[in-house]
């Protein structure tokens, strides 16, 4: 039944009321898991669209300064697309039953991430040592802001990453860790899509025009 | 039963409230009047659904109170009811919204005829600028703010010569005619309000804001801060005069342009010694001041200050009261100077004395008095009392402690301070009304000794 | 949506929520302080949130001391006035309001209320409480440090919340961020909870259109805070960065105190905008649980079910999503750009015909009923009253035009009190008076309630009523003292004076509200598992209180919706939503 049908039934008649038993009831903690995950990327698909948004409203101003390009980002983007590709892998196998190739995904993942993340804190270093860098520059502040903030998901991720490497030695339940590795991978995806959008929008030169129309200002 | 009664005599009683209140809109003495209106009639559309549902309750809360042997109605919904309500609502509220848009829109058109005029906001007060004959205002930035620029004027822009400035927080406009209000802040955020305009707007730094009005109504106006501004928001006070177009006129060309206000020589100490001799008898040699004849310490005060508080006692705005004993004596001895050029050389040989502590004469406990010290009085004079001349606060470190004294009771009593043409003076009178007691103002100024 | 064919006749078991694992306390601690149970959760968000709620009135006290009586008291200066009125703010709207109505109330009702043994995530629901915890325990750390707490309001407008010339423009201002970004990752921890609660641990029957409303407005709630917060979050983050990194997020080039700032190009409406864009769902985080929660106490005590049901959950959803484009009503005279009034205030006045809606069907619903006066009864009417005037003067204030004058003035303080703070606070004191029982087993002291009601609901209205009348005056808000002008009459102070009595009064009643809840714990009459006769599942369970798991051996089943109370033909007046219609006893 469709979100409107459920809003649009009378309760108290009789007709509905025989439909409304019908309902099974809380379905297992495994659809809760989910739905929970789901939800969580909603609040920060808000969180990042905020800053975006804010990222726009300031660049319509006569003094907007782009920041100056960190090549390094193009590296770390790769990195990061090994590290959602490892663990899509992990996430195939552990569904073929392949634990031995899940596992080796798994920690390829948790790797590269963490290369990712040091090549961020590198890259920060590289902006600050530029001759262009100026704090009070907000194309500059932003920078560290947005990618400050995506990598704090990534390690939060990283945190959820671990229980499941933990996981998945000597003797464990198959459709846990089968559920714990498929979240994870969905996670991995959404932070690797929200930072394919911020360095695309963000960070690669003047993509000013294209951001005002998302945004809606031109 | 109880409760039916009493909510009838609320609803009574709050449209006896509204009818019989003293409290009310100020008389305008704009042209918005059609906010007024707006007003008015917000208030007989909600004021009558107030009344309406309310009573409808309390006829229920009767009607269908508790019966053991009773059954309330099964109705889950009723859709007509619903929608007729639903429409109605929507109607009401059509019937606000729309005169409302209808009078924004004027709000937001400024008349092509409008004279322009622009507020400048600064913790905590106000000052203005006139575009002068050239009808333009200069161009300003935050970075060429300082003591001798404080609008942040651009010395080099030719439209800003001719400006005029009003460094006091007192305005004057012309009545019946429109004016364009552009308004900027060099600190926070502020609000330019006059309750009598009814308009209002907020200051905020980095931009400039506006709205516009036609002041219809003679009169001096009350114009208040109304946006949170730190400490000394609620002493963000100024004047708005609102007078016939010859008065304006003279008002306004007895104040200096942009170019005449830079042009203007510093004060010559050496020619002030001369004058200073007068001074001397009283204030001493060094200008350390004389507690036997109430004469304060000078040397250490800014020349600012001094000019300041010279003009004031000369044009009778210090000194006037009839229980500023001391402040008499002192105002016909400031009419010996003859001009502006005199009091800015007199204060500029001051300056140059040297600046020792005068003695503690109070006693007081310092440790209560850093408190206020610390929070309050320190935002403006500097957290060691040395002065700022950006806040317009003299220093007080190392002054005589026993003026010191003399003057906070006279701020509180409204001795000083109190003149129409005092700017600074309301401030601290305001300010100076949180030291509660004798105590605590001994308390504070023996902080101010122990200041290093 | 899963359904199982069977047949009603037939006895199905409940579904139990799949793997849950329920967690089991071994220990006191384990069970009363390091509990997983939502209700134990739910108890110490309610006992934390009551605790600094108390500090924030106390200092309501304190600004309307000096408001009723300046010049009167020495320890209250321009600069300490100031962070009690930040403090006050900041705490009641998120401290106290949101962590009571969803930490709180959402805990304790929501697995009761759709019949599920627990939240599905107790341990993440732990960990959510001890943040919030920690989120206070930092609020109430920055009275200890150098210039004390803020004192910028409880909007934080940049660029005053971090100059000098602010109280508290330093320490005060960083912990009272940091401290608000660890309220937020708290919540979102237990706001998931709320959310996949009610929607997959319903148990069998319990279709979303059989949910009381309490869980409508409060999952409602959850939702827009969920989606609101992050919005605070950016904006804290933000001026964290101005603050201790020298961006310039917020900051515009500017002179403070003589001194050129460091800043330059950031724009302070840039926060304004973030800020509200969570401030205006803020307000209905607070307003749609008490929407719902008053919608069942109207019900229960009046004896019938909710008038038009159906659209109080549109209200509800149509309310929740136009929350999120009304924001710049708060900014009328903020200096954004003018032509957004338009857009605003249509969408603010077009809020108020689900609003308006809501009052007309709990009016409705008394219409016909039969009503007890009860304790919850009396403070339902008295939000009802509250409510309706609060909700009006919105009008004003919604209406650009309208707004001008009034904005920042007394009126907007008096308006946002009644319809944020009286309002919700009446159906929060009803809601304890009607669970008050199941959470103890115990029924509250009714002559005490009484009085708590008399003087709480006559006290507020004498406080806020003549409050709108200072602001038609143009008496601004957040003035220390307003003396030295000419437009205001002495007689406004006596007026004044007379709210800061009302005020102290009301105040000080609600010492005999806690002593009432202590006293009851001992002495109070033994309530039985439903003393309201109530159809809901919470006051169905096997024990009372509940103990953890809540329902004992099965899980209830639901054969109807919330509101079957006088329904015809059958012996009581109420039918419990786990009793199948061929158990109703009819003759």
């Amino acid at each position: 039944m469709s979100m409107f049908q459920q809003l649009m039934a009378k309760p108290w008649a009789a007709d509905q009321g025989k439909l409304d038993d019908l309902y099974a009831g809380g379905a297992s903690s495994r659809l809760a898991k989910k739905l929970a995950l789901r939800v969580f990327l909603a609040v920060v698909t808000v969180l990042f669209t905020l800053l975006v948004t804010a990222y726009g409203g300031r660049m319509v101003y006569e003094d907007w300064r782009p920041a100056p390009q960190v090549n390094l980002l193009w590296a770390n983007t790769l990195v990061l697309i090994l590290s959602s590709a490892a663990l899509q892998w992990a996430q195939y196998s552990v569904r073929r039953g392949q634990m031995d190739a899940m596992r080796v995904g798994l920690l390829a993942g948790g790797a590269f991430t963490v290369v990712f993340l040091f090549g961020q804190v590198l890259a920060w270093r590289q902006l600050a040592m530029m001759v262009y860098f100026d704090v009070t520059n907000p194309a500059i502040a932003f920078f560290y802001l947005i990618t400050g903030v995506h990598g704090v998901h990534l390690l939060g991720g990283l945190v959820a990453w671990g229980r499941t490497v933990a996981k998945v030695w000597g003797d464990f339940e198959v459709a846990k860790v089968r559920q714990s590795v498929e979240l994870c991978t969905v996670y991995w995806h959404f932070l690797l899509l929200v930072w394919l959008v911020l360095f695309g929008l963000l960070f690669t030169g003047n993509n000013l025009d294209l951001l005002l129309k998302l945004c809606g200002i031109r | 039963m109880a409760m039916a009664i009493v909510l009838i005599l609320l609803v009574l009683g709050s449209v006896l409230f509204q009818f019989l209140s003293p409290w009310y809109f100020t008389p305008i003495a704009s042209n918005w009047g059609a906010i007024d209106d707006t007003i008015k009639l917000t208030f007989w559309i909600t004021g009558s659904v107030f009344v309406a549902v309310n009573l409808f309750m309390a006829y229920c809360v009767v009607r269908f109170r508790y019966r053991k042997e009773k059954r309330a109605a099964y109705e889950p919904e009723n859709k007509k009811l619903e929608a007729w309500l639903v429409g109605l609502t929507a109607v009401g509220i059509a019937a606000m919204l729309a005169p409302g848009l209808f009078v924004w829109a004027k709000f937001v058109e400024v008349p092509n005829d409008a004279a322009v005029v622009e507020v400048v906001g600064k913790q905590w007060f106000f000052s203005f600028r006139f575009p002068g004959n050239d009808g333009k205002l200069g161009t300003v930035d935050a970075k060429y703010i300082s003591d001798k620029n404080p609008f942040g004027m651009n010395p080099d822009d030719p439209n800003g010569q001719d400006d005029v400035l009003i460094p006091a927080s007192e305005l004057h406009l012309p009545i019946g005619k429109p004016v364009k209000l552009l308004l900027r802040s060099v600190d926070v955020l502020h609000n330019f309000a006059v309750p009598q305009f009814r308009a209002k707007m907020d200051l905020v730094p980095g931009m400039v804001t506006y709205f516009w009005l036609t002041p219809t109504r003679t009169g001096k106006f009350d114009i208040l801060c109304n946006e949170l501004c730190g400490v000394g928001h609620y002493v963000m006070r100024g004047k708005v005069v609102v007078e016939e177009e010859p008065a304006f006129q003279a008002w306004l060309s007895g104040h200096p342009t942009f170019a005449q206000t830079s042009a203007r020589a510093t004060g010559d100490a050496a020619a002030g010694k001369q004058l200073y001799a007068v001074c001397a008898a009283c204030h001493g040699v060094q200008a350390e001041g004389n507690p036997a004849l109430h004469a304060p310490k000078l040397s250490g005060l800014g020349d600012w200050y001094l000019q300041r508080q010279l003009k004031n006692y000369k044009q009778g705005t210090r000194g006037t009261h009839d229980k500023d004993v001391f402040g008499k004596m002192m105002a016909p001895i400031a009419a010996t100077l003859a001009d502006d050029a005199a009091i800015d050389n007199v204060s500029a040989y001051i300056k140059t004395l040297p600046d020792n502590p005068a003695p503690a004469t109070v006693k007081g406990n310092a440790n209560d008095g850093k408190r206020l010290y610390v929070s309050t009085c320190g935002t403006c004079h500097g957290p060691g009392g040395q002065g700022v001349q950006a806040m317009n606060a003299p220093a007080l470190k190392g002054m005589s402690d026993w003026y010191l004294v003399t003057q906070l009771k006279n701020f509180k009593q409204g001795v000083r301070g109190a003149h129409p043409q005092d700017m600074y003076g309301p401030q601290m009178t305001l300010m100076s009304k949180t030291l509660t007691d004798e105590r605590a103002i001994n308390d504070l100024v023996a902080y101010i000794n122990a200041l290093k | 949506m899963a359904y199982v064919a069977h047949d009603a006749s037939v006895f199905a078991p409940p579904a139990e929520v799949g793997e849950m694992e329920l967690y089991h306390p071994k220990t006191w601690l384990g069970k009363y302080v390091w509990s997983q149970d939502a209700k134990v959760i739910g108890i110490q968000y309610a006992i934390t949130a009551i605790g600094i709620g108390l500090v924030a009135l106390v200092m309501s006290w304190l600004i309307r001391l000096q408001l009723g009586f300046p010049d009167s008291f020495s320890f209250i200066d321009p600069s300490n006035y100031l962070q009690f009125v930040t403090l006050h703010g900041m705490i009641m709207v998120v401290y106290l309001l949101t962590a009571l109505f969803l930490g709180g109330f959402g805990n304790y009702l929501i697995p009761l209320m759709v019949g599920s043994r627990d939240m599905v995530f107790p341990y993440v629901n732990m960990v959510s409480y001890w943040v919030y915890l920690f989120a206070v325990l930092l609020l109430v750390a920055s009275f200890f440090v150098p210039g004390g707490p803020t004192g910028a309001g409880w909007t934080l407008y940049p660029p005053q919340a971090i100059l000098q010339g602010t109280p508290g423009a330093t320490w005060g201002i960083i912990l009272m961020l940091v401290s608000l970004v660890f309220f937020i990752i708290g919540f979102t921890m237990g706001g998931l909870n709320y959310v996949v609660t009610v929607l997959q641990a319903r148990t069998r029957g319990m279709t979303l259109m059989r949910m009381p409303l309490t869980i409508w407005g409060i999952f409602m709630a959850t939702v827009l805070a969920l989606l609101a917060f992050p919005a605070l979050l950016v904006s804290a983050i933000m001026m964290l960065f101005d603050l201790l990194l020298g961006t310039s997020f917020f900051m515009p080039a500017l002179v403070s105190m003589g001194q050129q700032s460091e800043h330059a190009g950031g724009s302070p409406l840039l926060f304004q905008h973030l800020f509200w864009f969570f401030g205006h769902p803020e307000v209905y985080i607070v307003a749609l649980p008490a929407f719902g929660i008053v919608s069942d106490l109207l019900s229960v005590h009046a004896r019938k079910n909710i008038f038009g049901y159906r659209m109080m959950v549109w209200a509800i959803v149509a309310i929740g999503g136009l929350s999120f484009v009304v924001w710049a009503h708060h900014m009328y005279v903020s200096g954004m750009n003018p032509y957004f009034g338009f857009f605003f205030a249509t969408t603010t006045l077009i809020i108020a015909v689900p609003t308006a809606l809501k009052v007309y069907n709990w009016v409705l619903t008394l219409w016909h009923g039969n009503i007890q006066l009860t304790v919850p009864m009396l403070f339902a009417i008295g939000f009802i009253f509250a409510f309706i005037h609060g909700g009006l003067t919105g009008l004003f204030l919604g209406n650009v035009t309208v707004s001008v004058p009034l904005s920042d003035t007394m009126f907007v303080v008096a308006h946002f009190h009644l319809v944020m703070a009286v309002a919700p606070i009446m159906v929060v004191f009803g809601a304890i008076y009607h669970w008050y029982p199941k959470i103890t087993g115990r029924m509250l002291n009714e002559g005490m309630g009484k009085f708590h009601f008399w003087a709480t609901f006559l006290g507020t209205y004498a406080i806020y009523l003549p409050m709108h009348y200072l602001g038609f005056l143009g008496v601004p808000r957040r003035y220390y003292a307003v003396g030295g002008t000419d437009f205001i009459p002495a007689s406004a102070q006596s007026l004044n004076a007379g709210i800061t009595i009302a005020s102290l009064l009301v105040g000080a009643v609600q010492l005999v509200f806690l002593y009432n809840l202590v006293w009851s714990y001992f002495k109070g009459k033994p309530s039985g598992g439903n003393p309201w006769n109530a159809t809901t599942l919470e006051w169905q369970t096997a024990d009372t209180p509940p103990k953890h798991g809540n329902f004992g051996a099965t899980l209830p089943v639901v054969y109807r919706w919330a509101y079957d109370y006088s329904v015809p033909g059958a012996d009581q007046d109420f039918i419990p939503q786990n009793v199948p219609a061929r158990e109703v006893a009819r003759t």
